[in-house]
């Protein structure tokens, strides 16, 4: 018997079927994934189940324990045992954390908040997720991991007994992030079900029973995870063979274009301390090298200090083929002038001005290129953000729509066309695919490939090591700041790679 | 947290020490007087009562530039119903606030719902509150009779101040017994205070009406943020919307909500303001709301919401006040007043996030 079901769901955007018969079921204590590209439709089922989206407002039936239910908000969902996790954390940093887990339903005595029941309460909630720290501490003084164990236990503490979690693990470290699927798999055991969205399928080979791939709005169908590959969900989600995810591009070993020695970098938040310390590598015209190391161990720190965007301390020594000295880069506007240009993690926060159009962000970066007297050359900055677009195989209606209206894999590459306009010679790529769907990623790769062919440097940080291990020449390792690898070609393996970002430093 | 709160208050208190021995030491100790102590606690009433209101709607992420205004207006309204429609007393009081209550939530309905920006709600706010006034009073000022004028220019009896200070002293001693920790010491400093206070204000007329009701109403605003749920999700909502959101909370209604509180504060505060002045003038409140704003800032509220105390409204509010009452005592020519106060408002802005960084 089912606990819950879903029959029929269609939900309508202007202009847009989000959602188009769907059906969907879950079994007391039961993980069931959900799985499909960014669009399919995931976050809508979910916010429908979840109350978000209020009765009246879709089109099917949601049976509880087989009776039907229709929730006008969040919190009648919630009165039904059925909890959001939302993909952004749900938290008020400034508030304690006993004050977030109880917040929206503090108890109350004569108007008054009783706060020896909500610091109680919260004990509780934090021990039924083992989680060690004081109630009373603000949320924000907590790591990210930490954080989002304080919302599971808010959930918990609702006596929810399906929790559904939106890409719950995207912005935890590796260690966080098994910590968590074994805490899902141990509630599953007390009989409380999940539904589970994540991109990182291994993670739902790991912990789902079952897994339903959705595509376009609709059910593609539900498996058992015993009768899957991950090849088989990837050609459900997309529609046809993904055949081979990572294009390694070919081999050109071209002069030095950055040789770094000796590069060390102070710890913002501890001076004294270092987040790298004495990383040397060489980086040549076509190569990809890529970075891989654990959450912490200092990869995105490498690439922005490069780039002149460290905000402490930095030493060691930056040559750049055709440049005089050896000193870091100042700032990245030095950087830039310098040939370099980064692709920062968090596209939506450095990357894009969101409510700008696809032109308008493609040429951001080289607007001085297009002044012509006092004003700029609006017709040669459309026709080269065009050529761009064009070249990237960018999506969009047009050069004049709105980034914000893009898809994830589509701003990534408006974010590419941004910097390629300023012909760089060493492209830095943090995370170029987190958030992304398996289609896009691919794309993203194939062209990561053929800059590369066409003579970039380039330098790839990368959580997934299937990605680094795919696209890179090279391999170096950093492990707390030390560069723990520096490996060839066949030489990186999973184990290798591994072995050198966890090894004792 | 609690180191955090320290320091910001701290830092407030010492930029007011050193102001005030400035001024005492500038004006030969006239600054220090209880009756100059009294003056200065008796103009900084009104500006105190909005930085209350405001401080709460700064934090829920919001702001109001139509307190003042709507200050102005609701003190004219009630002087004169009191005046010239010989309305009782009860009933002229009653009409500023709950006018300015309905005015106030008619703002949040547009902000909630109709999704203006309060800057531009409020703004539009102000000039039509100030268009109202000015047709209302007909550019004639309305005096009102010594009955009115006692919530602006009276005192509490001595006995009864010390009394007051006494009790709360005795309650602040309790606590510091009662707790645990070094944070109870703070408890002994609070009831030293309490006592200090009614000290100085005994030693000129006893503790003035207008700033017993702006500690009353600090203290029920202040119980109301940090012990009541709508207060607690007031912080949530300026800090969080989403999380506000994604936990159950109303946010419409509490945006509509603080904007009522608002309006009560500015019909408390107009009538304090016209008893006070001892009339009400066709442009009373004008620039007010930037007082308050300022005061809730030095203060330590953030204009991003989800941070601010109407304690340290009233430590902001009571700079101000020091502010224009030394430089007045000083003789300092007058267009010195608002660049020194614009200087010290950037200042305590930039100090704090100096501090901040340090941390």
């Amino acid at each position: 018997m089912p606990l819950l079901e879903l029959r029929g769901i269609t939900k309508d955007f202007p202009g847009v079927r989000a959602l188009d018969g769907v059906s969907f079921d879950l079994e007391a204590g039961e993980v069931h994934a959900l799985c499909g590209e960014n669009g399919a439709g995931k976050s809508t089922l979910i916010k429908v189940l979840s109350g978000f989206y209020p009765a009246g407002s879709y089109g099917g039936d949601i049976l509880l324990d087989l009776q039907p239910v229709q929730f006008k908000s969040i919190r009648e969902a919630e009165e039904h045992g059925i909890s959001l996790i939302a993909q952004e954390l749900a938290l008020v940093p400034e508030l304690s954390v006993a004050e977030n887990i109880s917040l929206g339903r503090e108890p109350v005595r004569g108007g008054l908040i009783r706060w020896e029941q909500v610091n109680a309460d919260a004990k509780r909630a934090l021990e039924l997720v083992g989680l060690d720290v004081d109630p009373r501490r603000p949320v924000r003084q907590l790591g990210i991991g930490q954080q989002q164990m304080v919302e599971i236990a808010k959930a918990l503490i609702k006596s929810a007994r399906i929790l559904v979690l939106d890409e719950p693990t995207a912005a935890l470290t590796e260690a966080d992030a098994v910590r968590l699927l074994r805490f899902l798999a141990e509630l599953r055991n007390r009989g409380i079900s999940s539904i589970y969205i994540s991109h990182r399928l291994e993670e739902v080979f790991r912990i789902a029973d079952r897994i339903t791939v959705l595509r376009d709005g609709r059910s593609v169908g539900t498996e058992r995870t015993s009768e899957l590959t991950s090849d088989r969900i990837i050609s459900m989600m997309v529609g046809r063979e993904v055949k081979t995810l990572y294009p390694r591009p070919e081999r050109l070993p071209g002069d030095v274009v950055l040789a770094v020695q000796g590069w060390s970098v102070e710890d913002p938040l501890n001076p004294g301390r270092h987040v790298l310390k004495d990383v040397g590598f060489e980086l040549r015209k076509g190569e990809v090298l890529g970075i891989a190391g654990l959450m912490g161990a200092g990869r995105t720190a490498l690439v922005s200090s490069l780039f002149g965007a460290a905000r402490s301390r930095v030493e060691g020594t930056l040559r750049i083929a055709g440049r005089e000295g050896a000193a870091p880069m100042r700032s990245p506007r030095e950087a830039i002038a310098s040939g370099m240009a980064l692709v920062s993690e968090d596209r939506k926060r450095y990357g894009l001005v969101l409510e700008a159009s696809v032109g308008e962000n493609i040429t951001l970066a080289t607007l001085r290129r297009f002044v012509h007297g006092l004003l700029l050359d609006n017709r040669q900055r459309e026709k080269e953000a065009g050529a761009q677009a064009l070249a990237l195989r960018i999506k969009a209606a047009g050069l004049g729509t709105v980034v914000n209206h893009l898809s994830g894999g589509n701003q990534q590459k408006v974010v590419l066309g941004k910097w390629l306009l300023s012909r760089p010679r060493m492209l830095f790529l943090d995370e170029p695919t987190r958030g992304i769907d398996v289609g896009a990623k691919a794309e993203i790769y194939q062209l990561v490939k053929e800059l590369a062919a066409s003579g970039l440097a380039v330098i790839m940080v990368s959580s997934e090591l299937p990605e680094v291990l795919g696209m890179s020449h090279r391999v170096l390792v950093l492990n707390q700041g030390r560069q723990t690898a520096l490996l060839e070609g066949d030489a990186a393996t999973p184990e290798t790679v591994m072995a050198a970002a966890t090894v004792k430093v | 947290m609690r180191l955090n709160i320290n320091w910001r208050a701290l830092t407030m208190v010492g930029a007011l020490v050193v102001i005030w021995i400035a001024f005492s030491i500038a004006t030969e100790g006239t600054f220090l007087t209880p009756r100059n102590l009294s003056l200065l606690a008796r103009q900084m009433a009104v500006t105190a009562l909005l930085a209350i209101g405001m401080v709460m709607v700064i934090v829920a992420g919001q702001i109001d530039l139509s307190v003042g205004a709507l200050a102005g207006l609701m003190g004219a309204i009630s002087a004169m119903a009191f005046t010239n429609r010989d309305w009782p007393l009860w009933a002229a009081f009653l009409l500023a606030l709950v006018a300015g209550t309905a005015l106030g939530l008619v703002q949040g309905n547009l902000v909630a719902w109709l999704r203006i920006p309060p800057f531009i709600v409020t703004l539009g706010g102000m000039l039509v509150f100030q268009g109202v006034l000015l047709g209302v009073t007909g550019g004639v000022s309305t005096s009102p009779t010594r009955a009115y004028l006692y919530v602006g220019q009276s005192y509490v009896p001595k006995m009864l101040g010390w009394i007051g200070a006494g009790l709360i002293a005795a309650f602040f001693v309790y606590r510091t017994l009662r707790d645990k920790g070094a944070g109870r010491w703070k408890w002994l400093g609070l009831a030293a205070l309490a006592l200090v206070f009614a000290g100085v204000m005994n030693g000129y007329a006893g503790i003035p009406v207008p700033v017993l009701l702006v500690l009353v109403l600090a203290a029920l605003f202040s119980g109301m943020a940090n012990h009541m749920p709508f207060g607690r999700h007031l912080y949530a909502i300026g800090g969080n919307r989403e999380a506000a959101f994604y936990s159950g909370i109303n946010i419409e209604r509490h945006i509509i909500g603080v904007f009522g509180l608002m309006g009560f504060m500015a019909g408390a505060a107009g009538i304090v303001l016209t008893a006070r002045v001892g009339s009400a003038t066709s442009d009373a409140g004008r620039m007010m709301e930037l007082d308050a704003i300022a005061a809730a800032v030095i203060g330590g509220t953030s204009l991003l919401g989800g941070q601010g105390t109407v304690w340290g409204a009233l430590l902001g509010a009571l700079v101000m006040a020091s502010l224009d009452n030394g430089m007045s005592l000083l003789n300092t020519e007058s267009f010195w007043q608002p660049i020194i106060k614009g200087a010290i408002l950037v200042a305590a802005v930039a100090v704090d996030l100096a501090g901040r960084k340090g941390r």
